[in-house]
């Protein structure tokens, strides 16, 4: 789960990982008086869950009252529109107004499990302010990477070898270190699947600041975190994608115009990856779970065909422990509750699917059945073309 | 012969009284395997039908001499659980929950290094050896006892799928494994192809993974350099956007990397052969295994 720039700041201030004096605000007036209390310049910054925020407009800096009013009206309503965002964008409903502070380099600094070592490796650049994928690409050797064993910890061999690497001033290693070992700290207590401090600033009266901050936030992890909780912003969520959580079903929206519904996570990519195949698009992945009931495929054909790009229905349900009869009577029960409005293509397979098959197609409903998944493919796109 | 589980397994289940861990149990002692006891703290000396429940899983295995364990708790519980079967000295640890943190499976997958102990999963269907034992979640009836196919697996209901098409043309399985779709496991594709290079009824593996990581890259190549049987591949999510991850914790392209296009062609590399519609894997392992 991704949280905004204020609240990772929030708790980085918590971890005492110096960051800039400022606060969050929902409307000129407001900005104007912070702005005022902290002194001028101040930066005006979106609040989105977005890389490339500057690049997009969404950071001013202003140097008067009447700038800074100006600068959050210019930005809170604003679609924000960055590399991460899509064309669409993103609506900007929230600013953060930062002190001014004084910049004397910029660094990179982030921190992120290693799925293949097991360890967390703390990534860091001389080069800050940059898009790092491009750093490493076009100069990897300008990129530290520092692999700690999450069992025994931070040690100060790990910090120095951020430290030295980063060819810091002698003056500058101490603040440093101290930063990046309660970044650590603040990195494992919070289940972080990324922290990152791009630019971190190495200030005129030679301090280190964190100027951004992105914290994403392990989902499965939240059960521990209730104040993260408390920060998750619907405004960030696609609606859709939203409601199908509130039922425990797995959706993501695709542009594709072939609604698919399918039981597990592998069988559905599998499913959008043999649509594709077919010739036609994928307009969602949806996972019911392995043990789909009448329940689930309802609110999957509901979330399904509130997508108004969706011209067909591809479902397909692997009946394991589940079996074919039962999956086709909820399948039935959910088709006549719902307002079917486009073809639905049953394919069906595993214990008991002839029986599932015969429910499907004494139902009366116009549930297009398919002998194998090539089969199903193949209608739906015909179907749909 | 099979990997790491057969019929002489003795299994005990950690979670055995909450609903899931009642059916499950009960569905793979219908199959046949040997569940000797259950755990929950709190409710030793009870039983679940006739499995003797234990408070602890050290109790539980100096009593019944269970080597395996099965793992159905909550995800909070999860990391809790599989340290304490670690600790008990369990051989087999095959943990099903689905959302164990990443940061305890960091910290248990270093805990477990040089430990006798082996982890399957978190977050999978579990391991079958047809007609012999089956630790998991995954319908027994769809697979065919005697080999001569290995199949291990990133995915849950994609394994299905896959066992079903090869039983239904008569292709038998020595062991299936479903490592799990979770990030950091406890068992890779490396360590199963290992013991099924090395299994003598094993004449051909089929291998399902999924976009995300790189796991299937460096199997790709220790096939390349080792596998003396016949592997068949599969890869799911061509059409997964970047930056999304597609209902596994795992499945996941990110900054470019764990790509279908990367694993399909690391596959094909090494000599694999690759499946690109999966409605015809079965017949594709008909031509290249009998």
């Amino acid at each position: 789960m991704k949280i905004h720039e204020y609240q990772a700041k929030s708790l980085f201030r918590q971890y005492n990982v110096p960051v800039p004096n400022g606060s969050v605000s929902t409307n000129s007036a407001e900005a104007a008086k912070i702005a005022e209390q902290l002194g001028l310049p101040v930066a005006v910054k979106a609040q989105v869950h977005a890389g490339g925020r500057g690049k997009g407009g969404g950071v001013r800096v202003a140097k008067t009252p009447k700038e800074v009013v100006e600068a959050a009206e210019a930005i809170l309503g604003m679609s924000l529109v960055t590399k991460q965002t899509g064309a669409v964008g993103k609506k900007v409903n929230k600013v953060l107004v930062e002190q001014g502070v004084n910049i004397k380099n910029e660094l990179y600094l982030s921190i992120i499990p290693d799925r293949e070592t097991a360890t967390i490796t703390i990534v860091a650049s001389q080069d800050g302010g940059m898009n790092i994928e491009e750093v490493a690409e076009a100069t990897p050797e300008r990129i530290i990477k520092v692999s700690v064993n999450p069992v025994t910890g931070i040690k100060g061999y790990h910090l120095n070898q951020v430290a030295f690497g980063l060819e810091l001033e002698p003056a500058l290693r101490k603040p440093f270190s101290a930063l990046l070992k309660n970044l650590y700290a603040l990195f494992v207590d919070y289940d972080c699947s990324m922290v990152e401090i791009n630019p971190l600033i190495i200030t005129g009266d030679n301090g280190v600041m964190a100027l951004d901050a992105k914290m994403d936030i392990d989902s499965n992890a939240l059960f521990r975190h209730p104040d993260v909780v408390q920060m998750h912003d619907p405004d960030e969520d696609d609606p859709k994608e939203a409601e199908a959580a509130k039922f425990s079903l797995n959706y993501i929206n695709l542009d594709g115009n072939v609604g698919n519904m399918v039981n597990g996570a592998g069988l559905a990519m599998a499913t959008m990856d043999i649509i594709k195949q077919a010739g036609a698009s994928p307009a969602n992945f949806l996972d019911v779970g392995g043990g789909a009931n009448a329940e689930m495929v309802e609110n999957g054909f509901r979330i399904i065909l509130s997508d108004p790009n969706v011209k067909g229905i591809l479902i397909n349900i692997f009946g394991g422990i589940l079996r074919c009869d039962v999956l086709a009577s909820g399948v039935v029960q959910a088709a006549k509750k719902v307002k079917l409005s486009v073809p639905v293509v049953v394919r069906m397979e595993g214990t008991n699917v002839d029986e599932g098959r015969r429910i499907l197609a004494e139902s009366g409903l116009k549930l297009i059945g398919a002998a194998d998944l090539a089969d199903a493919a193949k209608k739906v796109a015909e179907l749909v073309s | 012969m099979s990997i790491l589980i057969n019929k002489n397994t003795r299994v005990l289940v950690q979670g055995i009284t909450g609903q899931e861990g009642q059916f499950h149990t009960r569905q793979c002692i219908e199959y046949g395997t040997n569940v000797v006891a259950g755990v929950t703290p709190g409710k030793g000396g009870q039983s679940m039908d006739s499995v003797p429940v234990y408070n602890t899983v050290r109790q539980a295995a100096e009593q019944t001499g269970a080597n395996a364990s099965m793992i159905l708790v909550p995800p909070p519980f999860a990391a809790d659980a599989i340290l304490e079967a670690i600790d008990a000295g369990i051989d087999l640890i095959v943990c099903i929950t689905e959302g164990v943190p990443v940061m305890d499976m960091l910290k248990i997958k270093n805990y477990l290094a040089g430990k006798k102990t082996r982890l399957i999963g978190p977050n999978c269907p579990g391991i079958i050896t047809p007609g012999e034992c089956k630790i998991g979640i995954m319908p027994g009836r769809i697979h065919k006892p005697g080999g001569p196919v290995g199949v291990v697996s990133r995915s849950g209901t994609l394994t299905y799928e896959v066992v079903h098409q090869l039983t239904a043309l008569g292709m038998g399985q020595t062991t299936c494994i479903g490592i799990g779709g979770d990030p950091v496991n406890g068992t890779g594709f490396l360590d199963c192809l290992e013991r099924f290079n090395a299994d003598p009824e094993t004449e051909a593996v089929v291998m399902v993974g999924e976009i995300g990581g790189n796991a299937e890259e460096k199997a790709s190549a220790w096939i390349k350099a080792n596998m003396k049987k016949p592997v068949v591949g599969f890869i799911a999510g061509i059409t997964a956007p970047p930056g999304r991850r597609m209902g596994h914790a795992g499945a996941i392209v990110s900054g470019g990397q764990g790509t279908a296009e990367a694993k399909i062609a690391a596959m094909e590399e090494s000599g694999i052969h690759v499946c690109k519609d999966l409605g015809s894997l079965g017949k594709l392992c008909k031509k290249v295994f009998v």
